[in-house]
C-alpha cells in the first residue's frame, strides 16, 4: 500500500450522508495517522458499504457479521 | 503548458439524481457521455432524501397535476416560474413510472400500484384537503433512486470519471460553453473535457452555513464555476432551514421532540417561546420557532461559550418517555452533541437544508442570462439541473418531496435538450487557445502562495459569518454588516495557502478549491439577501414583517422578481417572474395561509 493511501481513505470518508461524514472524520482525525496496513485495508472495505447501511452500523442499529469490520466499527463508535 | 484534451458529445458534472437521470437520457440516445464526480455516484447527497417523490399519480385518492402545480406555486410564495412549475407537475407521473420500469423498488399498495405517503403542503382541489402524493421506497427513496439510475447508466455505457473534480467552465469568445477543466485526484493532473454540451448537476452549497444538514461534498462547485465564468446566480437569498439541528454538527432533531413535550430554553433557562407564541409555545409553526430562536441568539441570550445556540430540554420527560418514544433522538444527541438528553439539554440551532436558487435556466434546463434586452437569452451548450439549477420551480420556498421530482424531471428535460442541441452541431466548436490556462493559474497560485491564509480558518470565518448574519431570520443591521464581513472573508479566500504541494490525492488542495467555490455562493447569498427589502418564503426579514398593507411582509409591487447576482463587482440585476403557465390560467399571488 503506497504512502498516499491515507489521503485516499480520508477522501473516501466523504459520504452522501452528513452523519457518516461526522462519525468517520472524527475517528480518522484521531487515528488515521497511526493505522497500520491491515487496519487501513479494513477501513477501505468498510468505506465500500453504502451510506444507509453504513450509518446503521455506525449507530449500532445493525451489526456486521464480518469480525474484522465489527471491531473497526466498535472503535469508530467509541471514538469521541 | 497546454492540458490534455478528452472529447465527448456531452459532459455531465455531478452524479447525483439529476446528473444520472440526464446522463441516462444522453447515453440511451447513443451519445458519448462523460460523467465527472468527486465521489462514487451512489455516495452523492441525493442518498439523504427520505421524503419521497411528489407526483399526482392519484393512487390513494383523486389527484391532478394542476393541484400539485397550485401547491408548488403557493409553496414558492409566488416567486416560482409558472411555466416551469406546470412542466414539472405534468411530467412528474411520467418520470416516476419510468423509474418504476427501471427497477426502482417503490413501496406498493395491495393492488400493485405505487403506494403514496401523505406529506405537508400537498392538497386536493387547491388547498381543500390533504392528498397522499409522495412516492417512496421505505425511508431510502434517494438511495434506491441513485442505485437504480446508476445501474441503468452502466448498462447504457455512460463513462464515469470518479474522484474527479471539475475546476472551471470553458467558454469561447462568443460565450458558448465548450466543456470544463477537471482535476483527477488520483494523479493530480488537470484535463480538458471538450464537449458539445455541458450539464452542471453539482447539487447545493449548504456548507456555506455553520449549521447545515448537507454532506461535506455539497460545496457548490457548479455555482462557483458558473460565477467565475460570468454567469449570474439567481435567487441565492432563498435557503430552506429547519429549526432544530444539533449545534456544531447539523444533524436534525425531528420536530416530533417538541410534540412529545421537549421545550426550548435560552441561556437564562427561560422558556422563551411563551413570549413569542403564548398559546402554542414550543409547538408553534416552524417559521415562528425559527424566528424566536434566531431573535434570542441575536439579542445575546443564546447559550454556550459563544452564546450562539438554544437548549432543547427533554430531561423533565423522564428516561422512560425518552427511551420509549424518542430512542433515535437520544442516540443522535449522544453521538453528535455529546450530551445525554436524559440528563442534559441538547444544543440546537436553525439549520440550513436546501438551496432554492442557483444557475438560471428555463424548463428545458438551458442556462439563460440577460443579453441584449432579453432577460432569458440562452447560453449555447450550457445546461443545469437539480439543486444547482434554478428554473425556477421552487421560487422562495420548496414544497416537500419536490426536490426529487425536480431532479428527475429537469434531469430528463436537460438530457433531451442536450440531445437536440448535440445533433444540430456537426462538429465540436474549436477550443480557445487559452482554454485551461485559467485553471492552471488557479492551481499554481495555490501552490505558490506564501504568507497566505489557512483553508480551515477562512472556511470557519465564512460559515460563522453566514450563520450569524444571514441565517433563518434576518435583521437589517446584521445583513449590512454581513456584506462587509463576507467581502473581507472573500479577500482572505483569494490568498489561500496549502502546506501539501504533492500531486497525488492531495485533499488539502481539493478542500481549498472547494472553499473557492463556496465563497462565491456566500457572497451571492449575503448580497442578494441584504438587497431584497421584503419577507418572502424562506427569506424572512425582521424589518419587513406583518406590515399593514402587505401580506406577511411580502411586497409584490416591488419584489415579485428574481434576483441575479454577478461575481464581477457584486452587481445585482433583476428579472420578472414568469406568471404565465404553459396551458392553464395564471395563479395570481395571494396570501399564503395553511
Amino acid at each position: 500500500m503506497d504512502t498516499k493511501q491515507r489521503d485516499r481513505l480520508k477522501w473516501r470518508a466523504r459520504r452522501g450522508l452528513l452523519e457518516n461524514d461526522l462519525l468517520l472524520t472524527r475517528f480518522l482525525d484521531k487515528h488515521l495517522e497511526t493505522m497500520d496496513e491491515e487496519e487501513m485495508e479494513r477501513l477501505d472495505k468498510l468505506l465500500l458499504i453504502d451510506d444507509n447501511t453504513l450509518l446503521d452500523l455506525l449507530m449500532g442499529r445493525t451489526v456486521s457479521d464480518d469480525p474484522g469490520l465489527a471491531g473497526l466499527i466498535a472503535n469508530i463508535r467509541t471514538s469521541t | 503548458m497546454s492540458l490534455p484534451i478528452r472529447k465527448f458529445d456531452a459532459v455531465v458534472v455531478g452524479a447525483g439524481g439529476a446528473g444520472l437521470r440526464a446522463a441516462l437520457q444522453l447515453s440511451e440516445a447513443g451519445l458519448r457521455v462523460a460523467v465527472l464526480s468527486k465521489v462514487f455516484p451512489t455516495r452523492s447527497h441525493t442518498v439523504a432524501a427520505q421524503g419521497g417523490v411528489g407526483a399526482s399519480l392519484g393512487n390513494m385518492g383523486e389527484d391532478s397535476w394542476l393541484w400539485h402545480m397550485y401547491d408548488t406555486i403557493k409553496g414558492s410564495d409566488y416567486l416560482g416560474d409558472q411555466d416551469a412549475i406546470e412542466f414539472m407537475c405534468r411530467m412528474a407521473p411520467e418520470v416516476v413510472i419510468e423509474l418504476e420500469h427501471f427497477g426502482m423498488p417503490f413501496d406498493r399498495n395491495d393492488d400493485g400500484t405505487i403506494y403514496q405517503r401523505p406529506f405537508g403542503g400537498h392538497s386536493q382541489n387547491f388547498g381543500e384537503k390533504p392528498v397522499q402524493r409522495s412516492c417512496c421506497a421505505a425511508d431510502r427513496t434517494g438511495h434506491a433512486m441513485l442505485h437504480t439510475l446508476y445501474q441503468r447508466n452502466v448498462r447504457a455505457n455512460t463513462q464515469f470519471f470518479v474522484e474527479w473534480m471539475a475546476l472551471d467552465l470553458i467558454r469561447d469568445a462568443n460565450g458558448d460553453v465548450l466543456g470544463v477543466t477537471a482535476l483527477e485526484m488520483e494523479t493530480g493532473e488537470a484535463v480538458i473535457f471538450h464537449a458539445k454540451a455541458t450539464l452542471f448537476a453539482t447539487g447545493g452549497a449548504g456548507r456555506i452555513f455553520a449549521s447545515s444538514t448537507n454532506a461535506f461534498i455539497n460545496t457548490g462547485d457548479g455555482l462557483g464555476m458558473a460565477a467565475r465564468a460570468g454567469i449570474p446566480l439567481e435567487d441565492m437569498e432563498f435557503w430552506q432551514f429547519h429549526p432544530t439541528g444539533v449545534a456544531g454538527a447539523g444533524v436534525l432533531i425531528t420536530e416530533g421532540v417538541r410534540g412529545e413535550g421537549g421545550i426550548l430554553l435560552n441561556k437564562n433557562g427561560e422558556r422563551f417561546m411563551e413570549r413569542y407564541a403564548p398559546t402554542m409555545k414550543d409547538l408553534a409553526s416552524r417559521d415562528v420557532v425559527s424566528r424566536a430562536m434566531a431573535t434570542e441568539i441575536k439579542e445575546g441570550r443564546g447559550a454556550g461559550p459563544n452564546e450562539d445556540y438554544i437548549l432543547l430540554k427533554l430531561d423533565h420527560l423522564g428516561p422512560e418517555v425518552i427511551n420509549k418514544r424518542l430512542p433515535g433522538i437520544r442516540e443522535i444527541a449522544i453521538k453528535f452533541a455529546n450530551v445525554d438528553p436524559i440528563k442534559q439539554p441538547i444544543p440546537v440551532v436553525p439549520t440550513c437544508h436546501y438551496q432554492m436558487g442557483g444557475i438560471p435556466t428555463n424548463y428545458h434546463g438551458e442556462v439563460v442570462v440577460p443579453k441584449g434586452g432579453n432577460p432569458n437569452s440562452i447560453v449555447p451548450g450550457f445546461y443545469a439541473a437539480g439543486e444547482v439549477g434554478c428554473a425556477s420551480i421552487h421560487g422562495a420556498n420548496r414544497l416537500g418531496t419536490n426536490s426529487l421530482t425536480d431532479l428527475l424531471v429537469m434531469g430528463k428535460s436537460s438530457g433531451d435538450s442536450m440531445i437536440k442541441f448535440i445533433k444540430g452541431e456537426s462538429s465540436h466548436k474549436p477550443l480557445p487557445k487559452d482554454a485551461g490556462e485559467y485553471s492552471q493559474a488557479r492551481i499554481a497560485k495555490l501552490d505558490e502562495q506564501t504568507g497566505g491564509e489557512n483553508v480551515a480558518d477562512v472556511g470557519d470565518a465564512m460559515r460563522r459569518t453566514m450563520q450569524a448574519h444571514c441565517g433563518v431570520f434576518r435583521f437589517p443591521d446584521m445583513l449590512i454588516a454581513g456584506v462587509d464581513k463576507i467581502k473581507q472573508v472573500a479577500e482572505r479566500a483569494e490568498r489561500l495557502q496549502i502546506a501539501d504541494k504533492s500531486k497525488v490525492f492531495n485533499t488539502a488542495r481539493i478542500e481549498a478549491l472547494e472553499l473557492q467555490n463556496l465563497i462565491e455562493v456566500a457572497k451571492a447569498t449575503m448580497i442578494s439577501a441584504e438587497a431584497r427589502k421584503e419577507t418572502r418564503g424562506a427569506h424572512d426579514r425582521a424589518d419587513f414583517h406583518d406590515r399593514p398593507g402587505f401580506v406577511a411582509g411580502r411586497d409584490d409591487q416591488n419584489w415579485l422578481k428574481h434576483t441575479l447576482w454577478y461575481r464581477e463587482g457584486n452587481k445585482l440585476d433583476y428579472k420578472p417572474v414568469n406568471l404565465k403557465p404553459l396551458t392553464v390560467e395564471s395563479f395570481e399571488p395571494k396570501a399564503r395561509v395553511y
